[in-house]
This record gives C-alpha cells, sequence and structure tokens, in this order.
C-alpha cells in the first residue's frame, strides 16, 4: 500500500515536472482575429495566427520572393496557361489526413466555390484544378496570371484538411501547419498547441503558442515589459524610445508591406464635381504642397520609408529613377495660379478617426495651407469611413491598405477602371491596359517595366497621392532567439526559441 | 410582497419593448454597413450581395424589427455577424466576467466609501473631512485609464506582482482569478468610491441633524450606536438606491477599463460590436443590461421595505 502511494507520488511528481517544462509562446497581438477559416478570414490578425496554424502552398521570404512550402516546385506551361505543382512527401493534416493533390484541388476548389469565400477574386483567373498524380497538381487559367504564386503565398494558398473542413471551419481549423488548434475565447485568447506530425517539426521549439489580443499599444508593451508576453507586433513609433531603453528588449524594425494615400473622388458621384476632383493641375499642386518626410519624422519618428510608389520599400517593383518629389510651394501655388481657382481653396480630407491618422491630416491641413488649400478635416470612424468612400460621399480620402507582396495587389484594383476598390472611379485606358498586360505577363523584367511606364501616367493624372509606407514593429524578450523579421510582419516561429 | 414583485416585472415589459425599438432604430440610423466592414480589404460585391441577403439586411427596417423580436420570444438573440456565434453563447460567456468584476469594484467602493462618508459627516468641517472630500474628488476625476496604466505600470512592470492585464476565469484558478481583477475593480471601484461617499456624507449629514438622533443622544445612547443604529440606517435609502444604479451602469461595462486590462467583458465586447455594427450583438446586450437595471430597481425598492418598515405597511 505505501509503495502504491510512493509510485502514486513519484508519478504526479513526474507528471508535474513534466507539465513545467512545457514550453510556452506568448504574442500579444492588436486585434481579435475574426474567422479562423482561410477562404472566409478577412483581417491582418487572422493572418497572423494562421502563420504558426494553417502551412501554404507557396512562402514569401524576407526578400519578397517566393519561395517553396507545401509545393516544393512548380512549372509554367509554354503559353503560361498551366501551373505544375510538386507537392511535398510526407505532409499530414493535423487529424491524420495524408496531404495530396486531391486535397489541393479541395481547398482551392472551396476557395472559389464557397459563397461566402473571400479568395473567389484573387483567385478569379483558375478554370480547373487537375490531380495529375498524388503528388502532382495542375493548375489551369483562364488567361496567364503573374500574380497566382503571390495569391497562394497568402490565405488562398492554405490547405485545410478535406474531411474535416465541412461545416464550421472556423471554429476548429484542421490545417497542416507547425502547431494545431487548442482553444479559443473570443477576444481573449486563442492558443496552439505543437503538431508533432509535422514536417519539419525540430524546427519548432515551442509546445503552445498563445495569441492574445491586446489593442492598446501601451498596455500591449506594458504586458510585454512585466514579462507576461514574449513577443508584441505593431509597436507604436512613440513608444519605440521606451523599448530602446529597456534592456531587457529588442526591437525589430523591419520595412513592411502597408502603405498609406489619399485618394481623390474623381468621377464618383455628384461629390467628384470639386475644382480639385476635375483638375488634375490642383490635385498635383496639393501633392507638391506635402512634404512626405516631414510627416514621417514628425508623427513617426522617422521610422517610416516616406514614398510616392505602392510598391514596398523591399520590392524588386520599385522604380528608382521615379524620385520622391520634393516639397514645393511656388510650383504649387503657381499650378493653382493656372488652374485659375480662387484661393484658398476649399478641400475636404477625410481621415479615420485614430489620433496618429488625425495628426497626419493636421500636418498635410498645415502644409497644404501654405500653398494655398483651405482644408477641413473631417474624422471619421471605421464603418462610416469604408461606406462613404464606396458610395462616393468624400473629396479626397486618406486611405490605409495592409500591402501585398506582389505588385499587382498594390494597383490594380485601386486604379483600374473597373477595380473592385476604385473609389475614385477614376479610369485611364491606357493605364488599364498596362496594369492588365502586367497581369498576364510572367517575365519580371518586361513586367518591371510595364508598372514603370504606369508611374508616370498616374502621377500626371493624380487620381492619388502616396505618402508612406510603414515598417512593422515587432518588439520581443531578449531571450527570444532566432527570429527572422519579414516585411509582411508575420511572425513565423521556425527557428525560434526561448534561451536565457 | 410577492404580489408587489410580480406587478413591478409586468410593469417592466412596456419598459422593455421601448427599450428594444429604440436600439433597433437608433442603430439603423448609424451610417456604415456592416457587411462591407465583414467583406474584407477585397470587398467583393458578390460576397457583399450574399451577406446582406444572408443576415436580412437587404429588408425593410421594420421586417428586420419583426424578425429579431420573433427570434427574441423563442430565445434566440440572433447571430454575431462578426463571429458567427449565437449572441447568448457571447453574452453568456462575458457575463459572467463583467458581474464578477463590477461585484469586486462595488465591494471594494463600499468598503471605502461608506466609512469615509460617515466619518466625513461626523469630522465636519474638519481638516479630516475636507482631506477625504479632496480623496473622493480625486477618485471621481482621475481618468480610468491613466490610472489603469499607472497601476500597471507600478504592479506589474515594477513590481511584478501582478500580471498586467488578461483574465483567467474564477473556476478555472480562482487565485489567478484574483490576481486579474484585483486591479480593475480597483481602478473602477475607487472611481464609485468617491460618489458613494459625497452620498453618504450627505445622507448622513442631515439625519444627524434631525431631532431623533438628538433626542438618542440626549437619552444617553452610545456615541457608536447613535450613529450606526440610528442615524445610519436611516441614510441608508439613498445610499441603496446609489449603489444599485451604480452596479447597474456597470453591468454595461466598465469600458476603458476593460480596454487598458484586457478583459472579455461586455463593455469591450459592446465597443467592438458598435464599431463593426454588429447590430444583433449590440441589440443583445443593451437589452441584457436593461433586463438588469428593471431587476435591480426592483431589488432596490424590496431592499427599500427591508430597510424601512413603514413602507412595507404602506402597500
Amino acid at each position: 500500500m505505501t509503495r502504491l502511494r510512493i509510485l502514486i507520488a513519484a508519478l504526479a511528481l513526474l507528471a508535474s515536472t513534466a507539465a513545467f517544462a512545457e514550453t510556452t509562446i506568448k504574442i500579444g497581438i492588436q486585434d481579435d482575429p475574426d474567422f479562423l477559416d482561410p477562404a472566409r478570414s478577412r483581417t491582418y490578425a487572422s493572418r497572423l495566427v494562421f502563420t504558426a496554424l494553417c502551412d501554404k502552398l507557396v512562402d514569401v521570404a524576407p526578400d519578397l520572393t517566393f519561395v517553396p512550402q507545401l509545393a516544393t516546385a512548380w512549372t509554367w506551361s509554354a503559353d503560361n496557361k498551366v501551373l505544375t505543382m510538386t507537392l511535398r512527401d510526407g505532409v499530414t493534416f493535423h487529424d491524420g489526413e495524408p496531404f495530396d493533390a486531391a486535397a489541393v484541388k479541395f481547398n482551392l476548389d472551396r476557395s472559389r466555390t464557397l459563397p461566402e469565400s473571400l479568395r473567389k477574386s484573387e483567385i478569379a483567373s483558375i478554370v480547373s484544378v487537375d490531380v495529375v498524380d498524388a503528388k502532382t497538381v495542375a493548375i489551369n487559367l483562364k488567361q496567364p496570371d503573374a500574380t497566382l504564386i503571390a495569391q497562394l503565398s497568402d490565405r488562398a494558398g492554405m490547405m485545410l484538411a478535406p474531411k474535416a473542413s465541412t461545416g464550421d471551419v472556423g471554429a476548429k481549423p484542421v490545417c497542416s501547419g507547425p502547431y494545431k488548434f487548442l482553444q479559443r475565447v473570443q477576444q481573449d485568447r486563442i492558443a496552439l498547441t505543437r503538431f508533432d506530425g509535422y514536417w519539419n517539426r525540430a524546427a519548432y521549439h515551442f509546445d503552445k503558442v498563445v495569441f492574445l489580443p491586446i489593442p492598446d499599444t501601451s498596455v500591449r508593451l506594458a504586458n510585454l515589459r512585466a514579462g507576461d508576453l514574449d513577443i508584441i507586433e505593431r509597436v507604436a513609433p512613440t513608444d519605440i524610445k521606451t523599448v530602446k531603453d529597456d534592456k531587457s528588449l529588442h526591437v525589430f524594425n523591419n520595412p513592411g508591406l502597408g502603405f498609406s494615400f489619399i485618394t481623390f473622388n474623381v468621377a464618383n458621384g455628384d461629390r467628384a464635381k470639386t475644382p480639385i476632383g476635375q483638375d488634375k493641375r490642383i490635385r498635383k499642386a496639393f501633392e507638391l504642397a506635402i512634404d512626405r518626410s516631414a510627416i514621417n519624422d514628425v508623427v513617426f519618428e522617422g521610422l517610416y520609408t516616406p514614398s510616392n510608389q505602392p510598391f514596398p520599400p523591399t520590392s524588386p517593383f520599385v522604380d528608382k529613377s521615379f524620385a520622391l518629389p520634393a516639397r514645393d510651394v511656388a510650383k504649387s501655388q503657381a499650378l493653382l495660379a493656372a488652374a485659375g481657382v480662387k484661393t484658398p481653396l476649399d478641400v475636404e480630407l477625410t481621415v479615420s478617426n485614430s489620433p496618429i491618422t488625425q495628426q497626419v491630416g493636421q500636418i498635410i491641413q498645415a502644409m497644404a495651407g501654405e500653398a494655398g488649400f483651405n482644408v477641413k478635416l473631417v474624422a471619421t470612424e471605421f464603418a462610416t469611413l469604408l461606406s462613404q468612400q464606396q458610395t462616393g460621399r468624400f473629396q479626397a480620402s486618406m486611405q490605409y491598405w495592409s500591402g501585398r507582396p506582389g505588385p499587382d495587389g498594390n494597383i490594380h484594383q485601386f486604379l483600374t477602371c473597373k477595380g473592385s476598390q476604385n473609389d475614385s472611379h477614376y479610369c485611364n485606358p491606357k493605364l488599364d491596359d498596362l496594369l492588365n498586360t502586367a497581369r498576364t505577363t510572367t517575365d519580371l523584367a518586361q513586367r518591371k517595366a510595364l508598372y514603370a511606364q504606369a508611374l508616370p501616367i498616374l502621377a500626371d493624372d493624380m487620381p492619388s497621392i502616396d505618402l508612406y509606407f510603414e515598417p512593422r514593429l515587432i518588439v520581443m524578450q531578449n531571450k527570444i532567439k532566432g527570429f527572422v523579421p519579414n516585411p509582411d510582419g508575420l511572425i513565423r516561429l521556425k527557428d525560434v526559441e526561448a534561451k536565457p | 410582497m410577492i404580489a408587489f414583485i410580480a406587478r413591478r416585472l409586468v410593469g417592466a415589459i412596456p419598459t422593455l419593448i421601448l427599450i428594444s425599438l429604440f436600439v433597433f432604430t437608433l442603430q439603423k440610423l448609424l451610417p456604415g454597413d456592416p457587411i462591407l466592414a465583414m467583406a474584407g480589404e477585397e470587398r467583393d460585391p458578390a460576397v457583399i450581395a450574399l451577406l446582406h441577403e444572408k443576415y436580412h439586411l437587404d429588408q425593410p427596417i421594420p421586417i428586420q424589427y419583426i424578425r429579431w423580436v420573433g427570434g427574441l420570444l423563442q430565445g434566440d438573440f440572433g447571430m454575431s455577424l462578426r463571429t458567427e456565434q449565437p449572441v447568448t453563447t457571447l453574452v453568456a460567456s462575458k457575463l459572467p466576467v463583467t458581474l464578477e468584476l463590477a461585484a469586486l469594484a462595488l465591494i471594494i467602493a463600499l468598503a471605502i466609501g461608506i466609512p469615509a462618508g460617515i466619518i466625513a459627516a461626523l469630522r465636519k468641517g474638519t481638516a479630516l473631512d475636507y482631506g477625504a472630500n479632496i480623496v473622493a474628488l480625486s477618485g471621481i476625476s482621475i481618468p480610468h485609464f491613466w490610472l489603469g496604466i499607472l497601476l500597471i505600470m507600478l504592479f506589474s512592470v515594477k513590481l511584478k506582482w501582478l500580471p498586467a492585464s488578461g483574465f483567467v476565469p474564477l473556476f478555472d484558478d480562482p487565485v489567478q482569478n484574483f490576481k486579474t481583477l484585483i486591479l480593475p475593480a480597483f481602478v473602477v471601484g475607487v472611481g464609485l468610491a468617491g460618489t458613494l461617499m459625497r452620498h453618504t456624507r450627505g445622507a448622513m449629514l442631515s439625519v444627524l441633524g434631525t431631532d431623533y438622533v438628538r433626542t438618542a443622544r440626549a437619552k444617553g445612547l452610545m456615541p457608536r450606536s447613535v450613529v450606526l443604529k440610528h442615524a445610519f440606517r436611516n441614510a441608508l435609502m439613498p445610499i441603496v438606491t446609489l449603489t444599485t444604479l451604480l452596479f447597474g451602469e456597470m453591468l454595461g461595462g466598465a469600458v476603458l477599463t476593460e480596454q487598458v486590462f484586457s478583459i472579455p467583458g461586455f463593455g469591450k465586447m459592446i465597443v467592438d460590436a458598435v464599431f463593426n455594427r454588429d447590430y444583433a450583438v449590440v441589440q443583445g446586450v443593451v437589452l441584457c443590461v436593461a433586463v438588469g437595471f428593471v431587476l435591480l430597481n426592483l431589488l432596490a425598492d424590496v431592499l427599500y421595505r427591508v430597510i424601512n418598515p413603514r413602507l412595507r405597511t404602506a402597500s
């Protein structure tokens, strides 16, 4: 009897030390993710979780090139209308179902046909998916699509286990990533636990990953400093000084993909019928009045990257010869005079009601004021802002786009005549031609040349003014080693470990 | 008493109907379309149309209202647009958190506010009274989020005694639960304590000047007995009203405090829901809070009768 008790006590002790040895990494994120279903997800926060949960066909490397993940290789047919992918061997989903070509077909078909799918437009070029053999899949396209690989590097390329993915996928997603779904408490936490059957298990060092949504940036930082979190993302630029003074933390300041820009309403309803909506010289004058670097220095502690093109600073598509215009108030005033408008000219600029955006708006207001614009700022809450923009109830509006690694996803839907997010209703067939051709051109040099031709057209028509790219500021405890930042800001836990 | 309670509950029905109508229409008057926010950055028009239809947002507002009330009568509060969870599930998961925070905050408020109020009244015009008043006013005026962040800085970042934010359910780990709630409860409680102290002081002062208190003193009762048994019991009426009202207010969630301490309660949920135009959630929460208010009012009336025997015979 006593022996039995000792044995039980020993076992209990063993179990408790085993529990103690379990390692957990806690990541503080800005918002609570929406559906954890790759086909339906719309938030950046959900992509942060997916990075640990769901592997994709293709991944994005820090230099924004596309690298193998579940697909080990891919080739295009001679007419660029068939993409053939070779799939990784020995991959299983979290429920043990093997990953194969049929699973790829299931997922791509699901994203294309699920009524609520938000991926439809991303992979609209796909007409059918053929299972060639267990490890080879052929994706047939309507026309060549140079953006497809970029799309497959995001949610459209995430693979769910077919058998487990009927009904409410988002409540308990079954994927093939390094961590599997454990628990979610709305607005509180999402916990994942290590998937022992992962094909690259040795590269992942934590037993558990917990994502905690904490919207307030200073509270997120306080949690990190208190040691309750290991990593936080989207740190406010104004907090970076505090972080640098804290010897137990270090910061990754990596140029990101997200950028801000001002859209002018040029043809969307009655509100477009303003001098600034109708005369591109006035829009040009507005741009010349703005000093992007000053905004960066004043509001963002110089951590952002001022830009006049929608391609991220690390992208190979950035046209270095297309220089950032310097602020030129005299030229701006001259353009206003040439346009024959009476100054000060009233312009209504809609901004979101976040303090930072309002601050940017105020600086723009002051700078444009010196050139002869009377800018009225309209701070609007997000849901209202979206519907106002879409229905054309704005003159000029400050927008933010979280950015895509490929160039098309940052420009096509905003600036082509029928673009889904062309709130300005700007339309220039010549630009449409270039951007549509770029979509179907797979040769990198040719694509670059096409985008390089598009930029001067935009600089002349000025339907929008690109302002700056934001960095992905990630801060972590010093003991967390091995992290490699990526412009997409996602936290890849491969080779990340805690070392005191 | 039971007849009284029943009468009051039936009387609450028109109030609740009015509230439901009010919340529903007010929300629809807000600009912005939830589906546009839901359709993601890509905003596929086909998806937008589908979602409008799925959530009946393409129908006239009166029909939407009738649909909603029809569901309510069957215990169906609708589904969150944002997370597709039933509103009842969401409310059920957040209500205990908010109740616990409110209860703890109220205990702190009562423990500070009432003794301070009594002492200030007894020592009216002295340095103690002025001191208590200044502390009370500061408690009311200090912004919650600011006090919250200061406390986090002190107790979590510097001393590392308490977790900076987050929440652990009571039944998972009572100690950790207390640790996560004590700071936010203190922040909310201090604000309420100020209000309570001011009201207790006022009520006590008016009672202490009455004839029967003078009589009680004159017949040689212990000062302690005069204050607590004779004066305070009569001063209690306005304090009971205030306390139930304060508790009712807290049911709406301590929005800023919950935000600062990342506590998944009503406040955080309703703010997110309003920003996302998650109609069903806002309606569900507001209705729940309204029901809570009605019940608390009833509780106050019942308590009056317990405290004041004259009211018992009057009905």
